[in-house]
């Protein structure tokens, strides 16, 4: 790992026309030309949005990891079953579970999500921990909440449920208030 | 190792426990314990001795100064939390001792789980804000405002500018507190009961405030989608003035009873050294993050709210350790101070919150009057507004880091998933690092200077 450059010094003024969070991205331009055939937007906010395929899911992010996206911000898992109909850009196959990757740049001061459909009978995606090592907690809270299997993480096990608890609790099909409270020790429903 | 170890290469590296319908997992490690030391391969305990960190180079580490030989019967595993009181709040960290110098530490964590981001998609964005304010309860201000900027975001809504300062005013008031808390449990941490003593105190003073603008010590639900809840009280100014007064002035005594003393400096310094590399790769920000030399600060480098018209410093360490993590968060209440004075001499007159009749419910007057004014109030406030369908991810620099909220809507009141990236969450991941090679004493502080706050890392 290269040592970052930041050129980000204590009194640098702020952007140039920067107010609040309103700035709108730069839809594909500048330097976020890689992979140019993954179907990809102009974010909501300042950063874009990529949707490669989950062949493709690992070259992107190490892509940008190459670009001088230093940071994995955050990762998370978010399952579209009862959802009717989320806007996605041609030739992206809605699948049911979406894994969301928020890379920052703090070189260029740029984000970039990465969204990838996840299947619901293969919920398997490769993992990013050898890429970006932050990535690890936040892989075990989306198979721990969301059920998705990350293949290569290296300690991928419950982070927030107890250890033996059945179901993964953020899915949309996952009961809410008809299992009681499950302590270790207690008899269960099960 | 043991047992599950063996099935490691079957498929992806990860048993899977058959039970008909559900998916439950079992690890190389087992279950989220630490293994024997006598289980682990060589290459393993080279790594893991070397350095916890996983570094994607694959950093090698020269073998010569790794000792292998070491067997399970000279170290031992000892269990720290969840019930010690040190570890602010119910984190328990499984440690490898080798005397009484941490080896390996395993962070276990979700004894405080209560499923907040589940509950949050039952709950209507005008309820939301309740939900996440109790998320981190020591900067409940911040989960507020970084819920509230990514459903308007989600809406298209323009806040009024005295929304934007007061919003502003609010936050960096619960920089201080949080950040005065912090100063108040570090020197206990490391002994010094009397500041434990003094951070509270001051504390006060910002939560008695608080009190008085939002009717609540914490958990204010003040901030909400649209504006802020209620004006500022009348002489809010002379509030703010003294807080500011008391605060500044104490920070130096903070300077006399801890910054210059030799007990703290030889407790502090050097100590959980973290580089800015080891930061960047584990995802830490905020304090832990500066006091590694890089200056990202989302105030300054991606500003929000109006922080891109006042003055302030961003402070940075140089070595990453305690100590700097402590001298940035003292500087840090000095900034905040600096900040808050601008804020007073600048707040604009106008709206508290947005005149959008599809988000803000109509003043009480009017719904004397007027029939149809109640009905909207009674919508507002039982069924919500309806929000866009889209996804949106935004952050703000909490007093632990970068603060982030995902937010998907499917076009209803409700919103469809709510992530919250927790500064703390991310951040205890590099208590491996810090505590690496340290003293069992020096991991209290370590853990203290991280700077975890339970409700946040759990949700």
């Amino acid at each position: 790992m290269s040592a970052p450059e930041l050129d980000l010094g204590v009194r640098r003024a702020a952007r140039p026309g920067g107010t609040s969070a309103a700035e709108p991205g730069a839809p594909g331009g500048s330097d976020l030309d890689l992979m140019p055939d993954v179907p990809r937007r102009g974010g909501t906010l300042v950063d874009l949005v990529a949707f490669p395929s989950r062949e493709r899911y690992r070259d992107m992010v190490a892509a940008f990891r190459q670009d001088g996206f230093e940071m994995c911000a955050d990762l998370c898992a978010v399952d579209y079953l009862t959802h009717p109909g989320r806007s996605l850009p041609e030739g992206v196959r809605p699948e049911r579970f979406e894994v969301v990757v928020n890379l920052l740049s703090l070189s260029s001061r740029r984000r970039v999500r990465i969204r990838v459909q996840v299947p619901e009978d293969d919920p398997v995606l490769p993992s990013v921990v050898d890429i970006y090592p932050g990535a690890d907690a936040m892989e075990r809270e989306a198979f721990d909440m969301m059920g998705i299997r990350f293949v290569g993480h290296p300690d991928l096990t419950r982070i927030l449920m107890p250890e033996d608890w059945e179901g993964h609790p953020l899915r949309k099909d996952f009961g809410v208030g008809r299992v009681p409270v499950q302590f270790k020790e207690a008899p269960g429903p099960r | 190792m043991s047992g599950a170890g063996t099935t490691r290469a079957a498929g992806h590296g990860l048993t899977t426990v058959r039970r008909p319908g559900a998916w439950a997992a079992e690890t190389w490690e087992g279950a989220q314990e630490l293994s024997e030391r006598a289980a682990t391969d060589l290459t393993e305990l080279r790594r893991e001795t070397g350095a916890v960190l996983r570094l994607p180079e694959g950093a090698v580490v020269d073998s010569g100064d790794v000792d292998v030989e070491r067997t399970s019967d000279e170290t031992m595993i000892i269990n720290m939390g969840p019930q010690h009181p040190s570890t602010h709040g119910v984190l328990r960290l499984m440690l490898e001792l080798d005397g009484e110098t941490v080896l390996r530490t395993k962070p276990i964590i979700g004894y405080l789980h209560t499923g907040m981001e589940k509950t949050g998609e039952e709950l209507t964005y005008v309820q939301g804000a309740t939900n996440v304010t109790r998320m981190d309860y020591l900067s409940p201000l911040h989960n507020e405002l970084v819920f509230s900027l990514a459903t308007e975001a989600l809406l298209g809504v323009e806040l009024p500018p005295r929304a934007v300062w007061i919003r502003m005013l609010m936050v960096e008031l619960n920089r201080i507190s949080s950040h005065l808390m912090w100063m108040a449990t570090n020197g206990m941490d490391l002994g010094s009961t009397s500041m434990m003593i003094y951070g509270f105190r001051e504390r006060e003073l910002v939560l008695s405030f608080f009190e008085k603008v939002t009717g609540l010590r914490m958990n204010h639900n003040y901030i909400r989608p649209g504006g802020v809840a209620a004006d500022l009280p009348d002489g809010w100014q002379d509030d703010v003035t003294v807080i500011c007064d008391t605060v500044m002035e104490r920070t130096y005594e903070y300077d006399e009873l801890l910054t210059g003393q030799p007990i703290f400096r030889e407790r502090t310094e050097g100590v959980g050294s973290l580089t800015a590399e080891e930061a960047l790769a584990l995802s830490a920000t905020g304090p832990i993050l500066r006091s590694t030399g890089v200056a990202w600060d989302l105030r300054r480098t991606m500003p929000y709210l109006a922080y891109d018209q006042v003055d302030f410093d961003v402070i940075v360490g140089t070595f990453g350790d305690n100590f700097d993590r402590y001298a940035i968060r003292l500087n840090e209440i000095r900034e905040s101070v600096r900040i808050v004075r601008q804020i007073i001499e600048r707040m604009p007159p106008g709206d508290y919150r947005v005149q959008d009749r599809k988000v803000t419910p109509p003043p009480r007057a009017r719904i004397d009057e007027s029939m149809e004014a109640l009905i909207h109030h009674f919508k507002v406030f039982t069924e919500g507004f309806r929000v866009p369908e889209g996804e949106v991810y935004v952050a703000v620099e909490s007093p632990r880091g970068e603060l982030g909220c995902y937010l998907v809507s499917d076009g209803t009141s409700k919103p469809y998933r709510l992530h919250i990236r927790g500064p703390s969450f991310v951040n205890l991941q590099t208590l491996p690092v810090l505590l690496h090679g340290g003293l069992v004493a020096d991991a209290i502080a370590d853990i203290s200077s991280v700077d975890p706050v339970m409700g946040e890392v759990d949700r």
